[in-house]
């Protein structure tokens, strides 16, 4: 049974407007050189967590800035649900301010501290709330930068890259909060990473960016909780990389 | 899903033994600072008693104690002491407010630069001393030329940092203010301005060391009353021992003043590194 299915994208063929927490249409973006973003077209169910893989000067992360707002786009090329949060790769935290007011910042709601609390516990940060951010371990700043993306209750949750400074351990159990909150929040989700194995441990379809454009459009139908050593893991996982010019 | 529990790492409070050892040794350093001030002192007088050093070119540190002792008896010494602080506070209110607004008006509008920075950069150059000549024809000899000249001497500083300070605040601080929905007003006060807040307090310090610069030189010129004034009069009677009280006085209010920023960097930026090492220990 062959559980990769691959869609070629092409700029026309677009699935139906309802019903997407994301949608882009047709996207280009250059910086004076050749274009970084060609055409590009995709979307993201509610709900739905996608992998966007690509090498290095791929467009990834240039593709995760316009869906974050942080690069303009032309308008009628984007479709972004305005409760959106963002993960860095950094956690970046502002100093000055105690965890747990990092976590509040910007939350227009009454009571916001409670909230950030709320979201701290479901970091399990409890015991650092009142703690400066500098005096936070890398996995701790960077499950603090979760809370202050998640107390938003973003309807796309966007992250960069947000595993890749931490130490293997960390990360493993970093993924696995990321995908017990998703489960329980269910925000369409957005990872943007090069690594495969996180890719398959926690997307229900991975995207593979190539020149600008999507190369590869991937369900992955593994059933959750997934291991690496899964039999259909390994066999994915070697198609992706293959599908990036990896011989595994 | 969460089957590998997190287990943060425990907050880390730190052993109160610890702390106090930190604490007892931190005295003995502060003990084992004052050997050579004290032998220095210790020397002078002796150099004094066994006739080394005549009185009159530099009085002993007994003399020194004395005239301050006296001056502050008779009222002279907080009566000058006071006209001095006073004007130090006034020019240095009026220079850190008006490099405050400078460098704010430059740091958050390229407009603002551009009318504001070509301006002050090259006024900068100009050594404020200079102006004395030009302040007395302007302003005669009262408190005006003096408060000027402290607080054209405190403005350069406060801008100079305090706009290095605004511009230098981390672009991705301040991407990660927009994703979070903050406006650009709530990002100039809850990023950039906590971001340039070191580089301010840098730029008191430096402030306030011209500030005392100028109030010597200013109240040298002519006083009637004030610190300087105490230390010319005293050179027209021959008053050496005055003289050193006058300059102790000076190192001693500088020396308070730095304590002064220091504590307040302590207070505001707590957050920081080199602080928090400290109150971890």
């Amino acid at each position: 049974m062959n559980m990769i299915t691959a869609l070629p994208i092409s700029p026309g063929t677009l699935r139906s407007e309802e019903g997407e927490a994301v949608s882009v249409r047709n996207l280009t973006r250059s910086f004076g050189g050749p274009a970084v973003l060609d055409q590009l077209s995709f979307s993201i169910a509610p709900g739905e967590f996608v992998a966007l893989l690509g090498r290095s000067g791929s467009g990834k992360s240039t593709l995760l800035r316009t869906l974050a707002g942080l690069d303009p786009a032309p308008p009628e090329t984007l479709t972004v649900p305005s409760a959106h949060a963002v993960v860095f790769q950094e956690p970046r935290l502002l100093p000055w301010k105690r965890v747990w007011k990092n976590v509040a910042l910007g939350l227009r709601v009454p009571d916001a501290k409670a909230k950030a609390l709320a979201a701290l516990a479901e970091v399990e940060l409890q015991h650092r709330v009142d703690a400066w951010p500098l005096t936070l371990s890398g996995g701790e700043a960077q499950r603090a930068a979760l809370a202050r993306a998640l107390v938003r209750e973003p309807k796309l949750l966007l992250l960069d890259e947000p595993f890749a400074s931490l130490d293997a351990l960390t990360r493993m159990r970093m993924q696995s909060l990321v995908a017990s909150l998703w489960q329980a929040h269910k925000p369409a989700v957005l990872l943007v990473t090069h690594d495969v194995d996180e890719a398959l441990l926690l997307a229900d379809r991975v995207l593979v960016l190539i020149e600008g454009k999507i190369g590869i459009d991937t369900a992955i139908k593994l059933d959750r909780p997934r291991h690496a050593s899964d039999p259909g893991f390994s066999r994915l996982r070697t198609q992706l990389l293959a599908s990036l010019g990896v011989q595994a | 899903m969460s089957g590998i529990a997190l287990q943060g790492s425990a907050s880390g409070s730190p052993a109160i033994s610890t702390v106090r050892t930190k604490r007892r040794s931190s005295w003995n350093q502060r003990l084992r600072r004052a050997y050579v001030p004290l032998g220095i002192l210790a020397i002078w007088q002796a150099g004094f008693a066994l006739g080394w050093i005549p009185a009159q070119t530099v009085p002993p540190p007994s003399a020194i104690a004395i005239a301050a002792w006296q001056l502050a008896v008779t009222g002279q010494l907080a009566g000058n002491i006071l006209v001095s602080l006073g004007r130090v506070a006034i020019g240095l209110g009026i220079g850190v407010t008006a490099g405050t607004m400078l460098a704010l008006i430059a740091g958050l509008s390229r407009l603002g630069e551009d009318s504001v920075d070509p301006t002050l950069q090259m006024l900068r150059t100009l050594p404020h001393l200079a102006l004395i000549p030009l302040m007395i024809m302007w302003f005669g000899i009262g408190e005006t030329p003096k408060i000027t000249l402290i607080a054209l001497g405190s403005l350069f500083p406060i801008y100079l940092n305090l706009f290095a300070g605004i511009r230098g605040a981390d672009r991705k601080l301040r991407e990660a203010a927009n994703t979070l929905g903050l406006s650009h007003f709530e990002t100039i006060i809850n990023v950039v301005l906590p971001a340039a807040l070191p580089n301010f307090l840098t730029g008191l310090r430096q402030a306030f060391g011209i500030s005392w610069i100028t109030l010597v030189v200013a109240e040298q010129i002519n006083a009637s009353a004030g610190i300087g004034y105490l230390v010319m009069n005293a050179r027209d009677f021959l008053r050496t021992d005055i003289i050193f009280v006058g300059l102790g006085i000076y190192a001693i209010l500088g020396l308070l003043t730095d304590q002064t920023v220091r504590l307040l960097e302590h207070y505001l930026l707590a957050w920081r590194p080199s602080f928090l090492k400290d109150a971890a220990r």
